[in-house]
C-alpha cells in the first residue's frame, strides 16, 4: 500500500506528531510504501534543526531525520505555513532576506500542491493532529 | 467500500465522537486514538453510545495509548479490539478511506 501522511501540529504540544511518527515507522516496518510525509501548519515546527530537548526526552525532529534516512522518506515542509513560523531553508533566506536557515537535514520546503499530489498517487491519506 | 474513522479527542472534551459515529454507516471501522481512548473504558457517560454503535460496527482503540494513559486492558468496554500501530495500519489498509474527525 502507498500512504500518504499529514502532520498538522507542532512537536511536544500535541501527540500528533508521536502518532504519525509511530504510524509512518510502523507501516514503513511493514513493508508499506510511504510516498511522503507532508508537515502542515504548526506542524512545520517538527522540520527545525535548532530543536533541543532534554536528553532523557524523545527527539521529535532527529527521529523524523533517521526515519527519513533509513527508508529515504520525503519529508515536505508547507512553504506558507514555514514563512508565518520563521521554518527556514536557503532558497527561503535569499528570498525573503534571512540573515540564516534552521530547517533540518532531510526536509524541504515545498508548496500545497505536493500535498495534493501525495493523495493522488497514494492509496490511502492519514491525517494526524486537529 | 468501507471507511476507518480515526477519532483523537475525548468524548468529554469535544464531540467529535458524537459527529463520526452521527455520520457513519454500518460497517465503519472506528478508531479512538490519543485522548479518545477514553471513550473506550467502561463505566463512563458514552458507554452506552459505544455499546451502541458497536451494534452495526466495528471499533477499536489503540492499546500504546490506554498504557500511556494508565487504563488497563480489564477497563475497556467488552467488544472494543485493541490494536497496536501495526493495528493501525493494517486497519488503514483494509479499509478503503480514513477520515481524521478531529
Amino acid at each position: 500500500m502507498k500512504l500518504a501522511v499529514q502532520v498538522n501540529e507542532g512537536p511536544y504540544q500535541h501527540q500528533a506528531s508521536d502518532s504519525a511518527y509511530m504510524f509512518t515507522k510502523a507501516a514503513l516496518e511493514k513493508g508499506h510504501e510511504v510516498f511522503r510525509v507532508f508537515f502542515y501548519h504548526d506542524g512545520v515546527n517538527n522540520g527545525t534543526r535548532m530543536t533541543t530537548p532534554p536528553q532523557d526526552d524523545r527527539h521529535v525532529v532527529n527521529r523524523w531525520v533517521e526515519l527519513a534516512e533509513k527508508y529515504d522518506l520525503d519529508l515536505v515542509i508547507c512553504v506558507a505555513a514555514a514563512q508565518r513560523r520563521g521554518i527556514v531553508d536557503e532558497g527561503e533566506a535569499e528570498r525573503n532576506g534571512k540573515d540564516g536557515t534552521n530547517i533540518a537535514d532531510k526536509f524541504r520546503i515545498s508548496g500545497l500542491g505536493q500535498l495534493i499530489e501525495a493523495a493522488i498517487q497514494c492509496d490511502r491519506t492519514v491525517v494526524f493532529g486537529d | 467500500m468501507s471507511d476507518l474513522y480515526t477519532i483523537n479527542k475525548s468524548p468529554f472534551e469535544k464531540n467529535s465522537l458524537d459527529s463520526a459515529l452521527k455520520f457513519s454507516k454500518a460497517g465503519t471501522a472506528v478508531l479512538l486514538y490519543e485522548d479518545a481512548v477514553y471513550a473506550a473504558v467502561k463505566g463512563t457517560a458514552v458507554e452506552e453510545q459505544i455499546k451502541a454503535a458497536m451494534g452495526d460496527k466495528k471499533v477499536y482503540a489503540l492499546g500504546p495509548d490506554l498504557a500511556a494513559r494508565g487504563i488497563a486492558e480489564d477497563r475497556v468496554i467488552d467488544g472494543v479490539e485493541l490494536v497496536d500501530y501495526t493495528g493501525f495500519v493494517d486497519l488503514v489498509e483494509a479499509n478503503d478511506k480514513v477520515q481524521a474527525w478531529v
